[in-house]
């Protein structure tokens, strides 16, 4: 199966990329926006098949590895197509 | 006495904590593979400055999981001394052994200039009275933006955790004296037992004769003699 994860900065903190990105959408016309929010998506195959303790293990990955919690929100997806 | 430096892949200033230890500060000193997986009964550890792992998905974020840093943990836990520079102080707070991160400067540039730093008075191996008010210690960053959230802030500040501030020896405005929006200027911390120290300065780069000045030698002394 397929595990998608998205790392985000939390809300509280502070994204220097966001905002230097938002300068330029601006000030190429784009429109008003605001609150630009940079993070990443990492994917991965996995040979087993979900289960609550695979949930909790992938929970455990990405709290120790994949995301800083101090920093930054995890979430992901599992589907079936690889 | 004796110190362990550790190299990771991509660790690039482990040569001169090396050359710092064994000359100026006249310490016994070896570089340790990330592959070891002891300490060899060292009195201290270094955490050099670099780029381990090329600072893929978070500085320091992969070299926390270095097999040699299971003993430095061990180490650091039982009261042992330890000290990151700058990507060294990156993988202490990733593995948890000093609170907060560093996130990318807030100018969203790499700043590499000697910088005037407050001295802060934190404890009795590090305070005013022994390494004198401000030293002047050269950063390299891209990523030396301290943030900790404001709970674990106060903690720290009341705690007197904080070693030195990134300061300006003529201008207090922020824009001059923080080169990377850390909160609270902060650019050196210590943990609350005070055995393990993290700054992003380079106090390795300011203790030679040739070097700019020699500031670096007291810092890297108080560490020493550290707890």
């Amino acid at each position: 199966m397929k595990v998608t994860v998205f790392v985000t900065p939390k809300a509280s903190v502070l994204d220097p990329q966001g905002a230097a990105v938002n300068h330029a959408m601006q000030s190429l016309g784009f429109s008003d926006s605001s609150n630009v929010r940079i993070g990443k998506v990492i994917s991965f195959d996995l040979e087993e098949e979900d289960s609550p303790e695979l949930r909790g293990r992938l929970d455990k990955i990405c709290e120790d590895l994949l995301s800083n919690p101090v920093i930054e929100d995890y979430s992901y997806e599992v589907s079936n197509a690889s | 006495m004796k110190v362990s430096i550790i190299q990771f892949p991509g660790s690039n200033c482990d040569r001169d904590a090396y050359r710092a230890m064994v000359g100026p500060l006249g310490v016994d000193a070896e570089l340790l593979w990330h592959k070891e997986t002891s300490l060899n009964g060292s009195d201290a550890v270094i955490l050099p400055g670099g780029f381990s792992y090329g600072d893929y998905l978070r500085c320091g974020a992969i070299a926390r999981f270095s097999p040699i840093m299971k003993a430095v943990k061990e180490f650091a836990l039982a009261g042992g001394r330890v000290l990151g520079i700058c990507n060294g102080f990156q993988i202490l707070c990733e593995s948890g052994l000093l609170p907060g991160a560093l996130l990318r400067n807030a100018s969203m540039k790499f700043i590499c200039q000697d910088h005037f730093l407050t001295v802060e008075d934190s404890n009795a191996a590090f305070c005013r009275e022994r390494l004198g008010e401000n030293v002047v210690i050269p950063i390299a960053h891209g990523e030396g933006n301290f943030r900790i959230d404001e709970v674990r802030l106060r903690k720290l500040e009341d705690q007197g955790q904080v070693l030195l501030r990134y300061a300006h020896e003529k201008s207090d405005d922020e824009e001059v004296a923080n080169p990377n929006g850390s909160v609270d200027r902060i650019a050196g911390i210590r943990n609350e037992a005070g055995n393990v120290y993290g700054m992003m300065p380079h106090p390795e780069r300011v203790v030679e004769d040739f070097h700019s000045n020699q500031d670096g030698i007291r810092i890297l002394e108080a560490f020493l003699s550290a707890n």
